[in-house]
């Protein structure tokens, strides 16, 4: 049996153009124009999906973004498939396939189905309540929770879709382009103002576009065929950018909107290879027009869920836009005006409407009375009770509403029906508005809010500002867009309306029942199945705070965020809780408006550009030679070098061997470098640093420790002065930025009467740093025109010269313990140096080593390494850096903080060597530090920062942090692994060459 | 996203800046002579208003200079912005 569901006249559908489509496996043909749930429709195929807790069968509601049932996957076990796409907003094409979510093993025969057998066991809160005890169970509860959550199914493969983000600044942005939205759009363009009109939908005039019943007119003409009239003039004006297909998703202060546009989805996918998917505009506008109209609301009565109830509104534009009849036996239900519009047009398009009931008593505007006159019956000052019919709806049955509307009186009557329109009138989409930041008045006639105070530059037009008449909107939006846009007219002054929308409702959040409400299923989020009785429960157990009732009980919590339902739900706990709806005020609503792809969020910074990395200028020559590598901040650092297949350990206990008994280069480029020039140089590094500068001699070096102002350590690294007011600094790695924008801050905030400069060079010069007690011969060999004898080239000190041609500065200071020299070139001769300085050290065995031999080493050295072996809270004293502190300066950056009554404690945590009784035992960096295992709870003295297998000392060593540490050498301490205890003795930091000999050496 | 009007560059957006805390706390010329709870006053408090707040920005992927912004934490309206060293706006 095959119905035939599709009308003769439509607005949007090419009849000569069919286009086939699966859905659950089933091939069905619609027509170009079609959306993936009207062509469903045509089909006489109402059942889409299951409800999310109790898995019931649910249909199409909506017409619109605002869907929260038909939410299907797109081409599942594809690399494109796509989880939660509305139904509603899907154009077909050839060979598109979909699914229904929440099912299994299908749509039709869902096993999840006996939830709703169980509901009375599932009220509001029921995971709280059911899964809290035992607390040990929750691991096992939270296995099976969480196999049945969630929606949909995310893809596995990589998307092969590209996607861009574009930035576009214009004068006015006008979002929605329906009556308002065109009118807006038009006469801003016409002022000479840069506009851009959005749309979510893929083509222009909203829902005034299928209107063409003679009831509502403006300059006598239909107000459909007046307002395409008003697009195509529109089309030809200059100024103006349009673009259908795009949602805004977020509108964030000073007028920064987001709005993805759609660019392929609605192609066949063999159309869509190298063409951008899916745009993400991001829009600086100087005055922003919302215009995003109004979702109709459904009405809360028991079993109002059923495959078949749709919002009348949607009725409507299916027949009139998509030419598709969604029942055959319709009934309506509705509490105003607009259910009687859906009436007429289905009328005209012959399609059977068999009654009307209306919750309003009195009502005899010229609509009802139009419907009245086709001998339509209306059932005035009645209300549907229940509904039947398990995939699709069959009857309702429909009582009289009592005076107050607070119970129903009399007989049931059941109706025959196979689809059910309902309407409880309008609310006004101003989600976008409360984004922005603009507050929300609550208008009592029409129980809507609307727009009260706005936040920057916008304004609020048409029925999303509450104003849901033809006349209404002509009237306003002119008056109110020459104040906004400070123009003199518009063009709209003299036109002439025929709106005969009467205003009268009668508003009931929750209709009553001859049951009572535990024995009820009236649903007000349909996407997260929580019905009224849900909302009342969570009010008897005492949640007050709108936002959280919405927690306890999901509602408005789904993908649709409850553009449907929520306004029900703060009705209900109005009445319910005695409150004023405006007092409650609304729960927040955050972007994205429909949600987006995570594609359309990164855009291009995919792949190699998700996260940029930094290279050194000699970094081709790491990856030629084998380097594993490292992450340190955006840099790639060379990690260690493996040859043969030696495992990490292996290499650098070879590297670190090779380091000290012959030579060792490091790619040292990645240190920070701040060139530092001015007469008040050396008075400057005074300040920031904690030991003495201005003594320090043209020419030499000094390592320095920068603190914060609370005394804790911040960075570290040698300064080198190159002439009497210049000086070179390096910095950490990771730290250089931020020392950079500290030094700043200081330098242009506190001391700006210093005459001091600073230039970040850190990418300006490559770092060699050679090491080892045959360095002296591989450098030299480099640099033939410099005398290497220490007299003239001692330890910490500095010399410009020359290899071949090329300007070098080459500090002799060492980080490892060892002799060594750091070249520093211009960056791209960097590689050539490094070449240089490898084939002068071929005869020496010069082995290259990354950065974890590098820490092993200077970790032999006793070195430390800030952000390792210090957080924020350890101070120069803790580190047994006292040395380096200043007794004289007056002052320097975190000077007082050293004594003030929390760090001059002893019990601190400071750092310790620690040797293993087991000199083959590594400990695990991290691990903690105990003195007694058997006292519970056991205390935590501190833990081990640096810990490695020295090969040159042939033990295992440790850097740690331990309370009173300073005071506990030669104490024997536990380190307590999971499956042993392991001995620890507390010794000096520096394990090798306590006497610095092999730095002269 | 704010857009900020820099001293020295002009209007750029907000992702080009660093926001710097409270405005117009001056380090104490004699740190050495505070007592702790006068030092930890510098340090460690700030204020934290809904409402007009004297604030130091740093326009760190621009000029790198640091500035003064007088901003309503309520609705983000950014009421003057004004260069280190002048005197704050009192109106």
């Amino acid at each position: 049996m095959t119905k035939n569901l599709r009308v003769k006249t439509s607005k949007l559908i090419d009849k000569t153009n069919r286009i086939s489509f699966k859905f659950n496996g089933t091939k069905y043909y619609g027509f170009k124009g079609d959306t993936l749930a009207s062509a469903l429709l045509a089909n006489d195929v109402h059942l889409v999906g299951r409800s999310f807790k109790y898995h019931r069968p649910r249909g199409i509601m909506t017409a619109g973004s605002e869907e929260p049932n038909a939410i299907i996957q797109l081409h599942d076990n594809t690399s494109r498939t796509e989880p939660n796409v509305r139904a509603t907003e899907v154009e077909i094409y050839e060979g598109l396939e979909a699914s229904s979510q929440n099912c299994w093993p299908s749509v039709n025969f869902d096993i999840g189905g006996i939830n709703n057998l169980l509901s009375p066991l599932l009220p509001a809160g029921f995971y709280y309540k059911t899964f809290m005890w035992p607390a040990s169970f929750w691991k096992k509860y939270e296995y099976f929770i969480r196999k049945s959550a969630g929606l949909g199914k995310s893809p596995v493969e990589p998307d092969p879709d590209v996607y861009e983000h574009r930035y576009i600044h214009c004068d006015v942005i006008v979002i929605g382009a329906g009556i308002s939205g065109i009118i807006a759009a038009k006469i801003s363009a016409k002022n000479g103002l840069k506009t851009l009109l959005v749309d979510e939908r893929p083509y222009l005039g909203g829902s005034t576009i299928y209107q063409n019943s003679d009831y509502f007119k403006i300059n006598n003409q239909n107000s459909g065929s007046w307002l395409e009239k008003e697009i195509n003039e529109l089309k030809k004006l200059e100024n103006l950018e349009i673009k259908t297909r795009t949602s805004v998703a977020a509108y964030h202060g000073y007028n920064f909107l987001l709005a993805r546009e759609s660019l392929t989805d609605h192609l066949p996918i063999e159309q869509r290879n190298n063409k951008t998917r899916q745009k993400l505009l991001k829009i600086r506008a100087k005055k922003v027009i919302t215009a995003t109209g109004a979702i109709e609301r459904p009405l809360i009565f028991d079993n109002n869920d059923r495959p078949g109830i749709l919002l009348s509104s949607a009725i409507k534009k299916y027949a009139d836009l998509y030419g598709v009849a969604c029942g055959e036996k319709n009934i309506l239900l509705t509490n105003n005006d607009s259910a009687y519009e859906t009436a007429i047009s289905l009328i005209q398009k012959g399609i059977k409407v068999e009654s009307i009931i209306d919750n309003r008593e009195q009502v005899n505007s010229k609509l009802v009375k139009e419907v009245e006159k086709n001998n339509i019956k209306i059932f005035k000052g009645f209300t549907v009770v229940n509904t039947s019919g398990y995939k699709r709806i069959n009857k309702v049955s429909i009582m009289q509403l009592s005076k107050d509307g607070e119970k129903v009186i009399g007989s049931k009557t059941t109706l025959n029906c196979d689809c059910l329109g309902v309407s409880g009138g309008w609310t006004p989409a101003v989600h976008l508005f409360t984004q922005s930041g603009g507050k929300l008045r609550f208008r009592e006639e029409d129980q809507v809010f609307i727009p009260l105070t706005y936040n920057s530059k916008q304004i609020s037009i048409g029925s999303c500002n509450g104003e849901f008449t033809l006349d209404e909107i002509l009237t306003n939006t002119p008056k109110l867009l020459i104040k906004f846009l400070e123009i003199k007219d518009t063009n709209y002054d003299n036109v002439d309306v025929k709106s005969s929308y009467s205003k009268l409702k009668r508003n009931i959040w929750l209709l009553p029942s001859d049951k009572i409400l535990g024995k009820t299923k009236p649903f007000v989020d349909y996407q997260n199945d929580s019905t009224a009785k849900d909302i009342k429960l969570a009010l008897k157990e005492g949640f007050r705070s709108i936002e959280h009732v919405k927690r306890y009980t999901t509602t408005g919590m789904g993908t649709d965020q409850g553009k449907l339902g929520n306004m029900h739900a703060l009705g209900i706990i109005s009445e319910t809780a005695d409150a004023k709806m405006g007092e409650l005020g609304t729960t927040t609503f955050r972007p994205p408006y429909t949600p987006l792809t995570f594609g359309t969020i990164v855009g291009r910074n995919v792949g190699e550009y998700f996260d940029i990395f930094r290279k050194t200028p000699i970094h081709d020559w790491h990856v030629k030679n084998n380097a594993e590598f490292e992450n340190v901040g955006q840099w790639k650092r060379a990690w260690y070098y493996p040859i043969n297949n030696e495992d990490m350990h292996q290499a650098v206990q070879r590297e670190s061997k090779a380091a000290r008994d012959s030579a060792g280069i490091l790619d040292a480029s990645t240190l920070g470098k701040i060139d530092i020039q001015g007469t008040d140089a050396s008075e400057f590094l005074n300040r920031v640093y904690t030991n003495a500068w201005s003594k320090l001699a043209i020419g030499k070096c000094r390592y320095g420790l920068m603190l914060n102002e609370d005394g804790m350590v911040y960075d570290d690294g040698v300064t080198t002065r190159l002439a009497e007011n210049h000086y070179i600094m390096t910095t950490t790695t990771g730290g250089a930025a931020n020392v950079m924008g500290k030094l700043e801050d200081y330098l242009q905030t506190e001391w700006p009467e210093l005459d001091v400069y600073l230039t970040s060079v850190t990418d300006h010069f490559a770092t060699i740093s050679v090491c080892g007690p045959n360095s002296k011969k591989i450098v030299s060999s480099v640099i033939s025109d410099l005398d290497f004898t220490d007299e003239k080239f001692p330890h910490m000190s500095f010399q410009n010269a020359k290899i071949d041609k090329i300007n070098c500065r080459v500090m002799r200071i060492s980080f490892t313990g060892e002799h060594s020299y750091e070249i520093n070139v211009q960056a791209n001769y960097g590689k050539s140096v490094w070449e240089k300085c490898m084939e002068a050290g071929k005869d020496f065995n010069i082995t290259p080593y990354g950065t974890e031999t590098m820490h092993l080493l200077r970790a032999e050295k006793g070195f430390i390494i800030v952000g390792q072996d210090t957080d924020a809270t350890m101070t120069p004293i803790d580190l047994q850096m006292d040395w380096i502190v200043s007794k004289k300066k007056y002052d320097f950056i975190g000077k007082r903080s050293l004594y003030r009554s929390d760090t001059i404690r002893e019990d601190r945590k400071q750092l310790v060597g620690l040797l293993t009784e087991n000199p083959d035992e590594v400990l695990e960096e991290g691990a903690q530090i105990v003195a007694d295992i058997k006292k519970s709870p056991v205390e935590m003295l501190g833990h081990v920062t640096s810990s490695y297998y020295s090969p040159n000392l042939k033990k295992s060593i440790a850097l740690g942090v331990v309370r009173g540490g300073k005071n506990m050498m030669g104490q024997k301490l536990i380190i307590p692994m999971e499956k042993k205890l392991i001995n620890v003795t507390i010794t000096d930091p520096v394990f090798l060459d306590k006497e610095n000999k092999r730095l002269n050496a | 996203m704010f857009l900020i009007y820099c001293p020295f560059c002009g209007e750029r957006e907000q992702s080009e800046f660093k926001a710097g805390g409270e405005a117009h706390i001056v380090r104490p010329k004699q740190p050495t002579e505070l007592s702790d709870d006068e030092w930890a006053e510098y340090l460690f408090m700030r204020k934290n208003i809904k409402g007009v707040q004297f604030e130091r920005w740093n326009h760190i992927h621009g000029c790198r200079k640091w500035f003064n912004m007088v901003r309503d934490t309520s609705n983000d309206e950014i009421k003057a912005v004004y260069k280190m060293g002048e005197k704050p706006p009192t109106k």
